[in-house]
């Protein structure tokens, strides 16, 4: 199936958004999707999904846990508009209205292997006063047009934010191919060479 | 712990807060406590300390003597203190609060402090010893104002004194003058006297202070850089006018030769290149510890060197064999001649002869510098022996042996004897040859001599004659000769001396005394001297005298430092030095090199004990590349110092000497020696010279070598201009230097030196680039990337580029490729008109720019764009319950709104457009077939006729993108169809906003009558059949450009003016019945028919965001932006059905305020001419003129980026533009003949949305005209087209209508009544005298009647393209109807297609006889050919079917000025009967 010259190479990505640390909120559920660039596209797996709903333990752990999986493959020709991992965290505020928790994204590890990804989320905030107070009132909090802004650098200028808490992310990379493309990526040692004869270089990171 | 310190009183309560206290001291606090029981302790151990504490305190407080109390105090708590560490040891809090209780006691009583601190074993009150102890209190000591200037001036130095020149120079010596010398001295840069003053004191204070002086004694300085007048030339930037002169030119970078100073390819591993340098050794041949024999012996062995020298080279033998060579060859010469005296011979004898001369001489002088030299060898061998006796030791090993050669006497004697003779004979002959010589002159000189005697004697006699008797005219002759004559008399050549024969015993005497003196005597051993170091050293026990000078001598070391490039890189080890002053290092110094190599500097440091000096620098040369390591011998560099070094032993030092007993003939010995090195480039592993290539080395020749002309081009190429201007840039020479002035004239006179004009900020900015630009802009995948990061049309939104340059093809930029093409060339074929073409194309460009200002503006983005936020909640919000009270009517059924769909989500198919045709007004009806020659009578026609006649059987056809759908047929002139149409949309497969605001699309909706033809046809056999065949007519069309439609929020919905052609053959306008004479006026005007339509599109698209105009810079006031931008929110919130305008963006892309584009412009002039009586007529004709420029929508042309409103000269430029242009024009136009005029920002049905009409005021009443189609109606006409009026605008100011009703038949017009016009200047904010962005005059272009002529083509062009939509049909042209119809069309034109008179139609059917003739004239304003093409294709004449069919098409281009064209196109079918 290796073919000598390959015209794609291949992102897989496993992993789980493990959970929240959102001291101040519970009943928290979240919402994930890939942000990437032109020349990638996805090849299996889901590119966006939504949790569960969690709550916190009884006891006194701030921790909400979602161990959502995420599954994913992308193939691309070009690392630039590497995927990025972005996360909404939504959950009811006192009247029970969904209201944003906090967005956040990270870009999908580059290296082959484990990582552990903690994301510090934020909101934007009110323009004024009085709509803090309204919004409040009536559940309906500043939200982003499309959480994917938080991927992307431009217009992000004329937005406040505030941070709310972190979301942690584990994943598994697997790469195909990138090396034979001439992107070579973090460590990787003559050793590594035997399980590249097999197409897919793993590499557990020390 | 504050309640040990309280009072008695309230122990108690302070017992019990220690209680409480106990519970909450942390755990660590009490640690001490935990063993025991908390309670016990209260009980043992509280009270007595309480009662201790009463006493103690109470006494401290007393004012008791301190030496009675102190000791009995201290006694009794030392006393406590024993007993309370048996009870409770580790109590360590309570003897802190034991400790602050002392400390309370102090601030009371200090003295009691020393005694007890001294007194106390423990350490503990040591540390609680107050700041205040330490402290002394004086009072402020007043120093004199004297004292104070005395102290400061041991401080402070002031520099005010001019420092004398002497000081600034070494001693005894005199301030040089360079410029005096004649050497080129830059003027220096401005300093004021008494700062230089400061600087030079305070350098001369400094360490190595002089080095700062120049030998002129002053400070050095370079040249001032600064130039007396500005070099830049002065920009006066007015608008953007610049002078051609200072345009700036784009230059591509050049790469310069000199920013890289890198050797290239450094960086790369293998590429890494090695300088070798062997520091093998130093022998000093003289050194200031050199004692008198050292001095001796190194002349010695300088001089033996020598000797050695000129012994290998054996000049002297070669001279002797040369002579000797030439003698015999003489010789041999003389024998085959015998005697005999040929010329050629004799010269040739003659120039070997003077050689022979030159030979001989030198190798006398070369025989008397060896005889010198062994004379000198000798010499100085005898004076080392004699001061080696003297001093009775010796100090250095030379040992001179002379080698002593016999030779054979008598032979010796014979040869010496032959040379001397044979060189007498030669002095002889020459001698003998010159005696020749001089005669020969003599004897001509004397004969000369004699001859001007004689003469002299004849004219004596000759004047004796004259002066006898002779007229004076000859006296004068012979004065004048006698005058000649008598100069030379006492100038006169001298009587010559004849020539001294030389005596031949003189020359051998000469000859012989000079032999004695050069060579050795004959029979006289030769001598040959051998040097030799094999004497013995003295050793220094017995020479006490040298001990001194040895014991210095070893304490010295060397080291050498090498610097390449001026940076130290490595110095050798250091090495003592030896007696025989060698010293030898034997090291070589591998240097990896990255720079250029520019100098190599070995400097020597000699070291005493800890400190160093440096004796002297070597500068050896950079080798060439072809050096390497392995095969370069050692070289000897020869260095020297000038340092004055003075002994007190018996070390020379470097100072003059005497070797003389009396002092005299002083020699001055300066430190020298010479260091034996060598540098060459190494070699790498497989003996590749790891030396970087000759062309990589620009600094490195260039600091000595180059500077030298000749030795850098070589003799021959001095006459080469070329070679010196390149010498002359390489050697960098300074052009101001005057020395240089003439070879930089020459060479600037032939332009072959230029200074660099530029300055590199990053030069080293290439050796980081990845590849070279051009392979850069080659790489096809990265320009595929580029394109589509600068978001190109073609490649906006390009998934996977693929991921190898290989995998692109070339076929991904063929279509971009050729749209860049098509930008360049001008189709002519869609262009019949040069001035079109170049105005499409130069919308083209303007449309470019618009749209890369747009894309621009995209990424500019508010909170909005980002962020939903909850409005602040308004009282509109309120009133949307007010609307649920409203009556429920269902009989009048309200359109609702429909959700919308992002374009996104969209593909093939599934876009509709709908349209609803409800109704028509007014349709043509047939006009019955009136036989030839019958009179029309109306009159009588009008009663029965009207009833039974089918009037006319009308349908709709729509037609978008080719697609052609068409209703029922309806009966009547007000056909009722009430249908709708589906026609699918495809818009290229790109569903973006951007992509479908630019489609062009028309969606026409044309309305036929649908005629049915009967034929009978009589068979005899079967009986009569007929034949029928459907003929459809065209009446008229509208058509709506699809943008419109998309760009509408909901849909179009309404009644719309059919365009009707002037002119409907067979078919004629009926009046409703029961006109009433009273509304003649209005029926004229409202003349046309009408159809009433609704379009939308399913499912309901987003509309392109419109710009945020609010973007675009302005060169309006603040105030002003911020006073329009409140007017139109207010007007927005108030009404926001209406349109409100206050600012508008010019075609430059900058917000312009409104009123600026109003202002009263001239008409040509030719319509005021023509009806100059009439000034309806003229009006008529303006109106029609401005309709006639061509209308191109800014959505259009500008892809829905914005409304862009060009000026009125640049509108006639371009000829195209919307509403708005046309309605600004017509204004201007309408102002500048007087008229009251304004502009009208409103809603109309054809337009649907924003556009702009023409508000006249004319005796009493109001126009309001159409300015594309040239139309007025009356304030109060039905069917004028404007529905809503929002702002009415004048050069003045603008009036938004805050009236209830919108239409214009129900407002009032009058825009003085501030309540029900708001105006935007008013008392509180008055107009700030706006300036018109309007020219002052229009100038036109004088009508081409030529170029309309050209334009005739069209009607070959549509001829073409009616054949060719009848592809299985022949097209027959009727050339007599063609004539006759183009005879009409010109008198068309005449009447602007409005009356038409009956007369013509009657004279066509009467011309045309039997045919059955259906047609009409299409007119139209001239933009390019396809739109023409377009509505002839839409009407469908060329689909009739009938097989005798002919068509007639004729064509008339009406040229009006500036090269506005009016197009009529008379189409014709004719039927034969």
């Amino acid at each position: 199936m290796a073919t000598s010259n390959p015209s794609v190479f291949l992102l897989t990505v496993n992993g789980q958004i493990e959970g929240a640390n959102f001291p101040e909120y519970d009943d928290l559920y979240c919402k994930y999707c890939f942000v990437y660039g032109h020349d990638w596209a996805p090849t299996t797996g889901l590119e966006e999904g939504i949790t569960q709903i969690t709550r916190k333990n009884s006891q006194s752990s701030h921790r909400l846990i979602w161990n959502f999986p995420l599954e994913t493959t992308f193939k691309s020709t070009n690392p630039s508009g590497w995927p990025q991992l972005v996360v909404s965290v939504y959950g009811p505020d006192v009247f029970g209205n969904d209201v944003v928790r906090g967005y956040g994204a990270t870009h999908v590890p580059f290296t082959p292997g484990q990582h552990t990804r903690t994301i510090p989320m934020f909101v934007p905030e009110p323009t004024w006063r009085l709509q803090k107070f309204t919004g409040w009132l009536l559940g309906r909090r500043p939200e982003y047009t499309d959480p994917k802004v938080v991927a992307q650098g431009e217009g992000r200028e004329v937005t406040r934010v505030r941070s709310q808490g972190f979301v942690t992310v584990s994943f598994h990379i697997l790469t195909k191919d990138m090396k034979k493309m001439g992107y070579d990526i973090g460590p990787s040692s003559p050793a590594n060479s035997a399980s590249v004869t097999s197409g897919w270089s793993t590499e557990e990171q020390q | 712990m504050m309640h040990n310190v309280c009072s008695p009183v309230l122990q108690s309560k302070g017992e019990s807060l220690q209680q409480q206290e106990a519970s909450f001291e942390p755990a660590s606090r009490l640690q001490g406590l935990r063993d025991r029981d908390t309670v016990t302790r209260f009980d043992r151990e509280g009270l007595p300390n309480a009662e201790e504490a009463y006493n103690f305190f109470t006494f401290n407080f007393e004012p008791d003597p301190p030496d009675g109390s102190e000791r009995s105090s201290v006694k009794r708590r030392k006393q406590r203190k024993t007993a309370d560490r048996d009870e409770d040891r580790g109590d360590e809090a309570e003897e802190q609060e034991e400790a602050e209780a002392d400390e309370e006691n102090e601030e009371e009583n200090e003295s009691e402090e020393a005694p007890l601190v001294q007194n106390e074993e423990e350490d503990l009150f040591v540390i609680d010893q107050s700041p205040q102890d330490f402290l002394e209190v004086k009072k402020a000591v007043y120093i004199g104002y004297q004292n104070h200037i005395q102290r400061e001036s041991e401080h402070l130095f002031t520099p005010s004194f001019r420092t004398p020149t002497s000081v600034k120079l070494p001693e005894n010596m005199k301030p040089r003058y360079l410029e005096d010398e004649g050497l080129y001295v830059g003027e220096r840069p401005h300093v004021s006297l008494t700062n230089e003053n400061i600087l030079e004191n305070r350098i001369l204070k400094m360490e190595e202070g002089m080095k700062w002086f120049g030998d002129d004694g002053r400070i050095m300085a370079l040249p001032d850089p600064i130039k007396e007048s500005s070099t830049r030339p002065p920009l006066f930037h007015m608008e953007e006018d610049v002078d051609p002169s200072l345009q700036t030119v784009y230059r591509k970078a050049l790469k310069s030769k000199y920013a890289n100073l890198y050797i290239a390819g450094a960086a790369d591993p293998e590429g890494d290149y090695q300088l070798d340098v062997d520091v093998s050794g130093l022998i000093f041949s003289h050194h200031p510890l050199f004692s008198r024999e050292h001095v001796l012996g190194a002349r010695l062995a300088q001089l033996y060197d020598q000797y050695l020298t000129r012994q290998h080279n054996n000049l002297t033998g070669h001279l002797t064999d040369k002579l000797n060579g030439l003698r015999s060859a003489l010789r041999n010469m003389l024998e085959i001649h015998g005697g005999q005296s040929l010329t050629q011979a004799m010269q040739q004898r003659f120039s070997e002869y003077s050689l022979e001369i030159t030979t001989r001489q030198l190798r006398d002088s070369e025989q008397e510098k060896d005889r010198t030299l062994l004379k000198n060898i000798v010499k100085v061998w005898k004076e080392i022996k004699a001061l080696r006796e003297f001093q009775k030791f010796s100090n250095t090993p030379y040992k001179l042996y002379l080698r002593r050669e016999n030779v054979d006497r008598a032979s010796d004697e014979r040869e010496h004897e032959d040379e001397i003779l044979a060189e007498v004979v030669e002095l002889e002959a020459e001698s003998e040859e010159d005696y020749q010589k001089k005669l020969a002159e003599y004897n001509k000189q004397l004969e000369e001599w004699k001859l001007w005697r004689r003469k002299q004697k004849a004219k004596k006699k000759k004047k004796k004659k004259k002066k006898k008797g002779q007229t004076h005219e000859d006296t004068e002759d012979e004065d004048q000769e006698a005058s000649e004559s008598e100069g030379p008399v006492e100038e006169g050549p001298p009587k010559p001396e004849p020539p001294e024969r030389l005596d031949f015993d003189s020359i051998e005497q000469q000859v012989r005394e000079k032999a004695s003196r050069i060579r050795r005597k004959p029979g006289e051993a030769i001598l040959i001297p051998e040097l030799s170091a094999s004497g013995n050293i003295t050793a220094s026990e017995l020479c006490p005298s040298e001990t001194a000078r040895r014991q210095d001598v070893a304490r010295r070391s060397l080291f050498i430092k090498i610097l390449y490039n001026d940076k130290e890189v490595s110095r050798t080890d250091s090495r003592s030095l030896n007696t025989d002053f060698r010293v030898h290092f034997g090291q070589i110094f591998n240097l990896k090199i990255v720079h250029c190599p520019q100098s190599i500097n070995l400097q020597v440091f000699e070291e005493i004990g800890s400190s160093c000096s440096l004796l002297a620098r070597v500068f050896v040369p950079v080798p060439e590349p072809s050096v390497v390591t392995g095969n370069v011998p050692v070289e000897e560099y020869e260095f020297s110092s000038n340092q004055r070094v003075m002994f007190d032993h018996e070390g020379v030092g470097s100072v003059p000497l005497s070797f003389e007993a009396d002092g005299s003939n002083k020699q001055t010995l300066l430190t020298s020696g010479k260091l034996s090195c060598c540098v060459s480039w190494g070699i790498g592993e497989d003996d590749v010279p790891l030396a970087p290539p000759v062309s990589q080395q620009p600094g490195g020749i260039h600091g000595l070598g180059r500077l030298d002309a000749v030795t850098y081009i070589g003799a021959s190429g001095l006459y080469d201009m070329k070679k010196i201007g390149e010498w002359a840039t390489q050697s960098r020479l300074d052009p101001n230097d005057p020395k240089n002035a003439s070879i930089m004239q020459l060479v600037a006179s032939s332009g072959e030196v230029t200074a660099p004009e530029y300055f590199r900020l990053e030069h080293l900015q290439e050796e980081f680039n990845f590849v070279t630009d051009e392979e850069l802009e080659r790489s096809k995948r990265f320009r595929l990337l580029r394109l589509r990061n600068q978001e190109v049309a073609e490649f906006r939104n390009y998934k996977c580029v693929p991921a190898l340059e290989r995998e692109v093809t070339d076929k991904v930029f063929q279509e971009y490729e050729k749209r860049l093409k098509e930008g360049e060339i001008i189709d002519t074929k869609e262009h019949l008109d040069s001035h079109r073409a170049l105005v499409a194309k130069y919308l083209q460009k303007i449309r470019e720019s618009v749209i890369n200002r747009f894309l621009l503006a995209k990424h500019h983005y508010i909170l909005s764009d980002l962020v939903i936020e909850e409005e602040i909640p308004s009282i509109i919000l309120g009133l949307n319950l007010f609307k649920l009270a409203e009556p429920k009517r269902p009989l009048k059924p309200q359109r609702k709104e429909r959700k919308k769909v992002t374009a996104q989500n969209l593909s093939d198919g599934d876009i509709k457009l709908l349209i609803n045709i409800i109704r028509a007004f007014d349709i043509p009806i047939r006009r019955p077939q009136s036989k030839p020659g019958q009179v029309p009578q109306s009159a009588i026609q009008s009663s029965d006729w009207f009833l039974n006649q089918v009037q006319v059987r009308p349908f709709v056809e729509v037609s978008f993108q080719r697609t052609v759908l068409q209703t029922t047929t309806a009966d009547g002139p007000n056909p009722c169809w009430n249908e709708e149409l589906q026609l699918p949309f495809a818009p290229n497969g790109d569903y973006s906003n951007a992509s479908l605001q630019s489609v062009k699309d028309e969606v026409f909706i044309n309305i036929f009558d649908e005629v049915v033809h009967e034929t009978g046809v009589n068979d005899k056999d079967r009986g009569k059949s007929i034949h029928s065949w459907v003929e459809k007519h065209w009446l008229g069309s509208v058509k709506i450009p699809f943008s419109t439609i998309y760009s509408q929020s909901r849909q179009i919905d309404g009644t719309f003016k059919v365009n009707t052609p002037a002119v409907l053959l067979g078919y004629s306008k009926e009046r409703s019945h029961g006109a009433n004479g009273g509304y003649d006026f209005m029926r004229s005007l409202s003349e046309g028919t009408f159809i009433t339509l609704f379009i939308t599109m399913e499912p309901q698209l987003v509309p392109g965001e419109t710009i945020r105009e609010k973007q675009f810079d302005s060169q309006e006031d603040e105030h002003l932006l911020q006073a329009s931008e409140r007017f139109e929110r207010e007007a927005a919130q108030g009404y926001p059905d209406r349109p409100c305008v206050s600012t508008v963006i010019d075609l430059n892309g900058k917000t312009v305020f409104i009123t600026r584009f109003i202002r009263p412009l001239n008409p040509p002039q030719e319509f005021l001419d023509a009806f100059p009586n009439n000034p309806q007529e003229a009006t008529a004709l303006v109106a029609r003129f401005v309709s006639l420029i061509p209308s191109l929508p800014d959505r259009v042309s500008f892809s829905g980026a914005c409304d862009l409103w060009s000026t009125c000269d640049q509108f006639l430029t371009l000829l195209a533009g919307d509403e708005e242009e046309h309605a600004v024009l017509l204004c201007n136009y309408f102002l500048s003949m007087g008229k009251k005029a304004w502009l009208i920002i409103g809603t109309a049905i054809p337009e649907q949305g924003p556009t702009a009409y023409v508000l006249t005021y004319e005796q009493s009443r109001y126009l309001i005209w159409n300015p594309s189609s040239g139309q007025y109606y009356g304030q109060y006409d039905t069917f004028c087209p404007l529905q809503t009026i929002g702002c009415l605008v004048n050069a003045d100011n603008v009036w938004f209508n805050i009236q209830e009703y919108t239409t214009p038949m129900r407002l009032s017009l009058d825009v003085t009544k501030a309540n029900l016009w708001k105006p935007f200047f008013s008392r509180s904010f008055s107009h700030p005298g706006l300036s018109s962005v309007q020219p002052e005059e229009l100038v036109y272009r004088r009508t081409d009647k030529a170029a309309a002529a050209e334009l005739q083509d069209i009607e070959k062009i549509l001829k073409e393209k009616i054949m060719e939509w009848r592809p299985r049909h022949p097209t027959r042209w009727n050339r007599y109807c063609t004539t006759t119809l183009k005879q009409f069309l010109p008198k068309l034109e005449m009447s602007r297609g409005q009356d038409v008179t009956e007369g013509h139609r009657h004279e066509l059917q009467s011309l045309l006889g039997e045919n059955r003739i259906s047609g009409f004239p299409l007119h139209l304003p001239f933009s390019e050919i396809r739109p023409i093409v377009e509505a002839v294709y839409s009407t469908g004449v060329h689909s009739v079917q009938a097989s005798n069919v002919e068509f007639a098409l004729a064509v008339y281009v009406h040229p009006y000025p500036n090269n506005v064209l009016s197009v009529w196109v008379y189409l014709a079918s004719l039927v034969r009967t």
